[in-house]
């Protein structure tokens, strides 16, 4: 079945704690080559049957709506994944 | 103690008591969801200042006959998503950002989560995102009240300080430039934190209002500070006094009791 994949992603300009915290764990383990981490979402919404422009249009709204909040938030990609 | 209505103007008199019958009429909803943890002391709160608490669930599709709203903080929905992101869909919520949004301005309060719920409603601008330290933090913090006219704020003074305690994960206010001026300029900047920002807020900001000053959110918790012996004083001494929460229930029930009701 196939899956559209929405990843969302903290503004660049909202301070990422998470990635700031991952960031300081990563030379603890002898990672050393990175200098900054950002931790973002990534979505997997199933559709039963094909992916119409409706389904990937409801997708999209849903990532707008309620899968983002864009006051801190970007959305970087919609895509269809075949199973 | 005992609990008499703690309002100034709305205090009964003699035998009739209407005010007092009037105050106790007021109902405040206090609102529920799957994981909220202090609508219990919402309730209380809002029992001590001399009204009638309601209990709202989530899943109710009416508001029924509440004169004002409590969205009091926990974790509802766990957190998952984001803080308040699935609350927010909540039957109930459309039905208060409506009432909110309506001519009659319901007075709502968002409380820790239920302020992250207000946000994500776009109720109020801007959002939280996790403290700047990265760790849970649980203290009495001391707030200067900055804006004395809304419907929450009415019994306090202007740059009035207040102690209640603050408890939270995700408690850094932020909103972009434009809209923060915006709210300074506009005086919906309700609270801010004084000596030590708990959180890393931008402007050092605890709570804010909608243009009306009927919504209002804010992170830390006054309705832990109502009842003389379990407040903030008692524990550390910091200053303020132990019911420095009260006025937040207190104002609101003296607007609707004041109110052409």
């Amino acid at each position: 079945m196939p899956r559209i994949v929405v990843d969302v992603m903290p503004k660049p300009e909202i301070l990422d704690p998470q990635g700031k915290a991952i960031v300081g764990a990563l030379p603890r383990l002898g990672f050393t080559g990175f200098s900054s981490v950002r931790q973002g979402k990534r979505f997997e919404l199933t559709v039963e049957g094909e992916v119409t422009d409706a389904i990937l249009a409801q997708a999209r709204e849903a990532a707008e709506t309620l899968l983002s909040n864009p006051v801190i938030e970007d959305v970087v990609n919609v895509e269809v994944v075949e199973a | 103690m005992t609990e008499l209505p703690l309002i100034g103007d709305a205090v009964a008199v003699g035998a009739d008591a209407p005010d007092a019958r009037r105050l106790a009429g007021a109902r405040i909803g206090v609102v529920t969801f799957p994981g909220t943890l202090d609508d219990r002391d919402a309730a209380r709160a809002v029992s001590l200042a001399g009204g009638t608490p309601v209990a709202l669930w989530h899943a109710d599709s009416t508001l029924g006959d509440v004169d004002a709203v409590v969205i009091p903080g926990g974790f509802s929905y766990g957190d998952y998503l984001r803080a308040g992101a699935i609350a927010r869909f909540a039957p109930l919520m459309s039905k208060i950002i409506d009432a909110a949004n309506s001519d009659a301005k319901l007075p709502v309060l968002g409380i820790c989560n239920g302020f992250q719920i207000l946000t994500e409603s776009h109720l109020l601008p801007g959002s939280m995102i996790k403290n700047d330290h990265l760790k849970f933090m649980c203290r009495d913090q001391v707030l200067r009240v900055e804006n004395s006219s809304t419907a929450w704020t009415l019994d306090y003074a202007e740059g009035q300080e207040i102690t209640v305690p603050l408890k939270n994960q995700d408690g850094q206010y932020i909103a972009d430039e434009k809209t923060l001026d915006a709210l300074e300029a506009e005086g919906r900047v309700v609270f801010r934190y004084v000596g030590f920002n708990p959180n890393g807020s931008r402007r050092d900001i605890a709570g804010i209002s909608n243009d009306a000053g009927n919504v209002v959110g804010l992170m830390p918790h006054p309705e832990h500070a109502v009842e003389v012996g379990f407040g903030p004083e008692s524990l550390d001494g910091i200053g303020g006094s132990d019911t420095d929460g009260l006025g937040f229930f207190t104002s609101v029930l003296n607007k609707i009791v004041g109110g052409a009701k």
